[in-house]
């Protein structure tokens, strides 16, 4: 390493300043970054306040109707033999032991509770349907319009034009952007300002994934049937309508984990001033410690 | 760096526990409801716009029927009065309807039968999530809205039931005057080409078709037309809306 000092913690301003080989260029504008974090907040409401309401009948059918017997996932609990609750999770006709995470959790006082997903992951805690539809349905509308209004911006700034959408360039190189990313190898300098394949295509499926939780979500509303039905019915029916609402949630949930993981091993810090203050550092030396690895892996 | 990193998950474990709680705080406080509510009528406004009120529900065929349709709430009503009336069969029963109305009546089920006899195989959807699907055989609350007279002033059919949630705790319910008079909008007195059951509101339950279950009162006793339903219940118009659910059931 030959960065000294970046054990301790300085603050982001210092490192921007210590970094005077470096150069800062601005990477995100402001809208862009207010509304990815918009949306933070609101995706994780609703993913979360999404948890409660799901518990309230925690199971998944397919077609219009949830017969008993016929779920495809169910989160359930059952007495134990030494008459404790047993949390089981059922997939189609397997049977997994949960206790603890799925089917019985602890519940406000500690005690063993049957609930389809734990407290710790739903909004409100308890179990409260009410409120948790409350969450939703505001943060809903906090996520269509942050969703539409990125949409009208990258529209009209070209952003989705020019920077996710691929160029053929970028379909030749993805065999190589595949290796690349499964080496954790990442790009440096000029390249790393650039969307790479997997990232393009990564941020146009989590927009389809988008406008379908949205239009899935609706689809499970009694009064937008009456004008959404042939929707309803082309996707199987309202129940698959909810289980394909609940499988985009966890789908936005993997897509979270990698996008953390990939700005954790491309450097937490520098990813994130360039998501909070605009402000990346693209530097042919490693930047900070989460390069650490660069010099061996630089490869052009 | 290890600092750096554990840093980062503190602050991560951090922020999450704050988010969990300070959410919690929010739904208990008085002012959290009152912000997070403001999304229900932009639902219901934006819902009308989208779906107009005369846009109907889908309806199914005796094929897309349900093996069977599931009771949700109360399966048999303890109540004296409802007891009386199931110990003769419902022969008894009268709808009394009231309010302001310009001829208050009562009907019994063959004087609703006698009004009309509609069969709708309709998608009975919960709030909590599920859905059946089941083939109800009714008169059109309109119809008997014409009957009794509706004055200029009424605003809402309010649905008081023989069912007690908890004791003296009654459920009712309550519709806009728009949706009581959409054509889905049923007084059913069968189910499947059966009477009623009573685990599904025996002898008499609200149908709607475009609201969620807890809307579709079950053991109706009376109906009352008002101009507000402020001095009934909790006031919310509504038993499950007295408890925090929205009045508005569309979504």
């Amino acid at each position: 390493m030959n960065s000294p000092g970046l054990a301790d913690t300085p603050p982001l301003h210092a490192i921007t300043a210590r970094h005077t080989r470096g150069r800062l260029v601005h990477r995100h504008r402001w809208p862009i970054r207010l509304m990815h974090w918009i949306n933070v907040v609101a995706l994780t409401i609703l993913f979360m306040s999404g948890l409660q309401i799901f518990n309230a009948h925690p199971s998944l059918s397919l077609g219009n109707r949830s017969d008993p017997g016929k779920e495809i996932l169910a989160l359930d609990a059952r007495m134990g033999a030494n008459g404790q609750l047993v949390g089981v999770t059922r997939i189609g006709r397997h049977e997994f032991v949960t206790t603890g995470l799925l089917g019985v959790s602890a519940g406000p006082d500690g005690q063993p509770q049957v609930r389809g997903f734990p407290s710790w992951l739903t909004i409100p805690g308890p179990r409260w349907l009410a409120m948790g539809r409350q969450w939703h349905f505001f943060f809903a509308w906090v996520f269509v319009l942050n969703g539409l209004t990125y949409l009208g911006y990258s529209l009209a700034t070209r952003h989705f034009q020019r920077d996710l959408v691929p160029t053929r360039q970028d379909w030749r190189g993805i065999g190589r952007s595949i290796v690349d990313h499964l080496k954790f190898k990442h790009p440096h300098g000029e390249e790393a300002l650039r969307y790479n394949i997997l990232q393009r295509l990564a941020y146009l499926v989590v927009i389809v994934a988008g406008i379908g939780i949205v239009l899935m979500g609706l689809a499970m509303s009694p009064r937008m049937d009456a004008v959404l039905s042939p929707m309803v019915e082309a996707v199987g029916g309202r129940q698959t309508a909810r289980t394909i609402h609940f499988i985009l949630a966890w789908g936005f949930v993997a897509f979270v984990l990698i996008h953390v993981f990939e700005v954790i091993i491309t450097g937490a810090f520098n990813q994130l001033r360039g998501m909070i203050t605009g402000w990346y550092r693209i530097d042919a030396e490693p930047a900070t410690n989460e390069t650490t690895s660069a010099t061996e892996h630089r490869h052009d | 760096m290890t600092d750096r990193r554990s840093f980062l998950r503190l602050a991560i474990g951090g922020a999450a526990s704050l988010v969990l709680a300070g959410c919690d705080r929010i739904s208990e406080s008085s002012w959290g409801p009152k912000v997070l509510n403001k999304a229900q009528g932009l639902n219901r406004r934006v819902q009308a716009l989208l779906a107009p009120s005369s846009a109907l529900a889908k309806e199914y065929t005796e094929a897309d029927l349900s093996p069977v349709f599931r009771s949700n709430g109360t399966a048999m009503p303890t109540t004296t009065a409802y007891q009386a009336l199931l110990a003769n069969g419902f022969r008894d029963y009268r709808l009394q309807v009231g309010g302001l109305v310009d001829r208050p009546l009562s009907f019994s089920i063959d004087d609703l039968k006698q009004i009309e006899q509609v069969a709708q195989i309709t998608r009975h959807d919960c709030v909590e999530g599920w859905s059946a699907i089941g083939k109800w055989h009714g008169t059109r609350l309109s119809h008997v809205l014409d009957k009794v007279g509706v004055q200029a002033k009424a605003r809402y059919v309010v649905f008081h039931c023989y069912d007690e949630m908890d004791p003296g705790e009654p459920y009712y319910e309550s519709l806009d005057i728009p949706e009581a008079r959409h054509p889905q909008t049923l007084l059913a007195w069968g189910l499947n080409d059966k009477p009623l059951p009573i685990k599904n509101g025996a002898p008499l339950r609200l149908r709607v078709g475009r609201q969620l279950g807890y809307k579709q009162a079950k053991y109706i006793a009376r109906i009352e037309l008002v101009d507000s339903f402020a001095h009934i219940g909790g006031g919310n118009g509504g038993y499950w809306e007295d408890y925090g659910y929205e009045w508005y059931a569309g979504i």
